[in-house]
């Protein structure tokens, strides 16, 4: 056991470091969360930046104990997030790496890494959700095209996406796993609607993406017909590996705001919210622990990511909401004031429990894949 | 950074697993259950293992080992629900004489209670101000395995050593009822199929693995890192991972947990007694909360 780094580690953590002080005072400020075309830019921009720098491809090409510094250091350093490149950098990127031709990986990556091209995904349905192995969108070889008609939902960044890696049906007959294509969709084709969501915190952002006819290049297809589920379980691992580290480095953050803003307001003087806090403490230290030691599990398995983000995800996605709910206990009356630094995060911490996963799918990936359970309906 | 376990560590808690599947295996226990008492040739037993002197430098005769290693024993004995109070003699040894060798069984007064007064040869004083056990009076343990006394005590500051040693314990009563639940809903059939294919219990039993990894992962990293808020962290994770743990697993028993003759409520009462060692867990929270204005990682 071993929570040291290595000499190389530290010196790609001490240039990490110097050359974020040099750049972070000089970035623009942050567009408001309802300018979508300033966003894109924005996230663009500071991929562009990365890029330059060399720091592009510390998701793929680096090994985990890497990623984990860069993760935690822009985090502690309050550089901007993945943003729009999140699904190009982490979900379509790693899956066209590993399963794309020679020609696809040339066309789509390095738009990718430059700042130059934003994906979306198009997995979840209204009908296929938890299940997503149901999903309905159709397509139809015509010639050297698919056509393509359904509805995705839950698609963040929609509005000002390039492209769209897409799950389609193109066997209705086969057994549902077995009839599913992966596409990458230009969204601006003709028959692509896209109409924003509201969330229950009142911005849009994710969209429903309608398809009507859509035309698209049997060369945009990675993987053979019908193996699109197995090319994108490619994805979903890497999803799990080190997502949330910058997350977690961020609550810590928080918790330490949350104890200083009790102390001024006066409520530190309570002695369950003062030992509420004290338990939160102790929730993301092990927390912090569990990504590096499932980070080491990665690095030892060839940067495959364990059975340990499912315990991952599930301890932490409830840790983030009593977080977020202990923060209301901290600011009284003003944990319903929209204005009031916490309260949007509160209610953006309600996704947790549902998105990428519910906790009720990840404890059954727990009980089968993990504990070998039989498999229960 | 590799925060894994290395060969060496994982020799330490084969070794550990081996001797006490050999020496205390489910029959052992039960006998022990029946017939209360410290078994002295097991406790010279561990002596010659090496298990109180893991910390003595080798020229005293001991493992030159680290805290990690130690945790893993530890966490061993608390899988297998091993008596005996192993902390307050494995904190002993190298100062009290027999104490390494597991010729002299040592307890210490902790807060108001003192486990195995009647078979201990020395009462430690040397930690805290907690005095001796004079005037101690026993209570009817709810442990059928740790006698305890009652004495009027002083709760002093807790060695952090003797509670990481308790956490590690509980971490191994953690992952021990959650082998202990899967089992039990892999092999007991309801409705013509075997229980853990339903999801109320599957996701029982996935809850038990998460609290016990995240145990695991803090009191390992306590180990580590020997930090005061990171060891009251692997406190709170721990006792929380085995007490609602043996209460989880005996829930998925359903009526054979209830019973006397089952493991699993030894495995209660066990972590019970020992949210009860070093300190309260109220101390723990109060260091975590003073951690976070300190300014400090």
């Amino acid at each position: 056991m071993d929570l040291s780094c290595t000499p190389e580690e530290e010196e790609f953590r001490a240039r990490l470091r110097e050359w974020l002080g040099k750049v972070l005072p000089a970035l623009p400020p942050k567009p408001s969360p309802d300018d979508w075309p300033a966003r894109r830019a924005y996230d663009l921009g500071w991929q562009r930046m990365l890029y330059d720098a060399g720091y592009a491809d510390v998701h793929w090409g680096e090994s985990p104990s890497v990623r984990l510094i860069f993760l935690e250091e822009t985090e502690k350093a309050g550089a901007p997030y993945v943003g729009a490149n999140f699904v190009g950098l982490l979900h379509a990127g790693p899956t066209i790496a590993a399963e794309g031709n020679p020609g696809q990986r040339a066309r789509w990556l390095a738009p990718i890494l430059r700042g130059e091209e934003v994906w979306c995904q198009g997995f979840s349905e209204p009908e296929a959700g938890s299940d997503l192995a149901a999903l309905r969108t159709r397509a139809w070889r015509d010639g050297d095209h698919y056509v393509v008609s359904g509805a995705k939902i839950w698609t963040s960044h929609a509005e000002v996406a390039d492209w769209c890696e897409l799950l389609v049906r193109t066997d209705p007959e086969a057994p549902k796993h077995r009839g599913i294509t992966w596409l990458a969709m230009p969204m601006h084709t003709p028959g692509v609607t896209v109409r924003p969501l509201r969330t229950l915190a009142g911005s849009a952002e994710f969209a429903e993406v309608f398809l009507d006819e859509v035309r698209v290049p049997v060369a945009n297809r990675v993987g053979e017909e019908n193996d699109g589920w197995r090319v994108t379980m490619v994805t979903l691992s890497f999803e799990r590996g080190t997502a949330f580290v910058g997350e977690v480095v961020a609550c810590r953050r928080v918790l330490g705001e949350l104890a200083r803003e009790a102390r001024r307001n006066g409520r530190w003087d309570d002695p369950a919210l003062r030992r509420r806090l004290g338990r939160l403490n102790a929730e993301f230290r092990a927390l912090w622990r569990l990504t590096q030691w499932n980070v080491s599990e990665a690095e030892a398995s060839g940067g495959v990511p364990g059975a340990g983000g499912s315990v991952f995800k599930l301890r932490y996605s409830h840790a983030r909401q009593d977080l977020y709910d202990t923060a209301a206990a901290v600011l009284g009356d003003a944990a319903l004031d929209l204005d009031r630094p916490w309260v949007l995060d509160r209610l953006s911490s309600l996704s947790y429990t549902i998105a990428a996963g519910t906790s009720q799918i990840q404890h059954n990936i727990v009980a089968e894949r993990v504990l070998g359970l039989p498999k229960g309906r | 950074m590799r925060f894994q376990l290395s060969e060496d560590q994982r020799a330490v808690q084969a070794g550990m697993r081996g001797l006490l599947a050999r020496r205390f295996g489910a029959e052992a226990l039960r006998a022990a259950v029946e017939s209360p008492g410290l078994d002295r040739a097991l406790w010279r037993e561990l002596g010659e293992s090496g298990f109180f002197a893991l910390r003595l430098p080798e020229v005293d005769g001991g493992a030159g080992v680290g805290l990690p290693e130690t945790v893993l024993a530890f966490e061993e004995a608390g899988r297998a629900l091993l008596p005996g109070p192993l902390v307050a003699t494995h904190l002993a040894a190298g100062r009290v004489p027999g104490a390494a060798e597991g010729e002299t069984v040592v307890t210490a007064v902790d807060g108001g209670l003192v486990e195995w007064l009647a078979e201990a040869d020395v009462v430690d004083t040397a930690h805290g101000d907690a005095g001796d056990a004079s005037g101690a009076v026993p209570l009817r343990s709810v442990d059928p395995l740790t006698p305890l006394h009652r004495v009027v005590g002083v709760r002093t500051a807790a060695d952090p050593v003797a509670v990481l040693l308790t956490a590690a314990e509980q971490l191994g009563t953690a992952s021990r009822v959650c082998e202990l639940a899967v089992q039990h809903a892999r092999t007991r059939q309801q409705f013509g199929r075997p229980i853990g294919a339903f999801q109320a219990v599957a996701h029982l039993c996935a809850q038990l693995l998460v609290r016990a990894e995240t145990a695991r992962v803090a009191v390992y990293a306590a180990a580590v890192t020997a930090d005061p808020a990171d060891i009251a962290a692997a406190r709170l994770l721990a006792d929380e991972a085995a007490v609602r743990g043996a209460r989880d697993c005996l829930q998925v028993h359903g009526g054979m947990g209830f019973t006397w003759e089952s493991e699993v409520h030894l495995h209660m009462k066990r972590a019970w007694v020992r949210t009860r060692r070093a300190g309260e867990c109220t101390e723990s929270e109060e260091l975590l909360a003073a951690d976070l204005l300190s300014g400090v990682d």
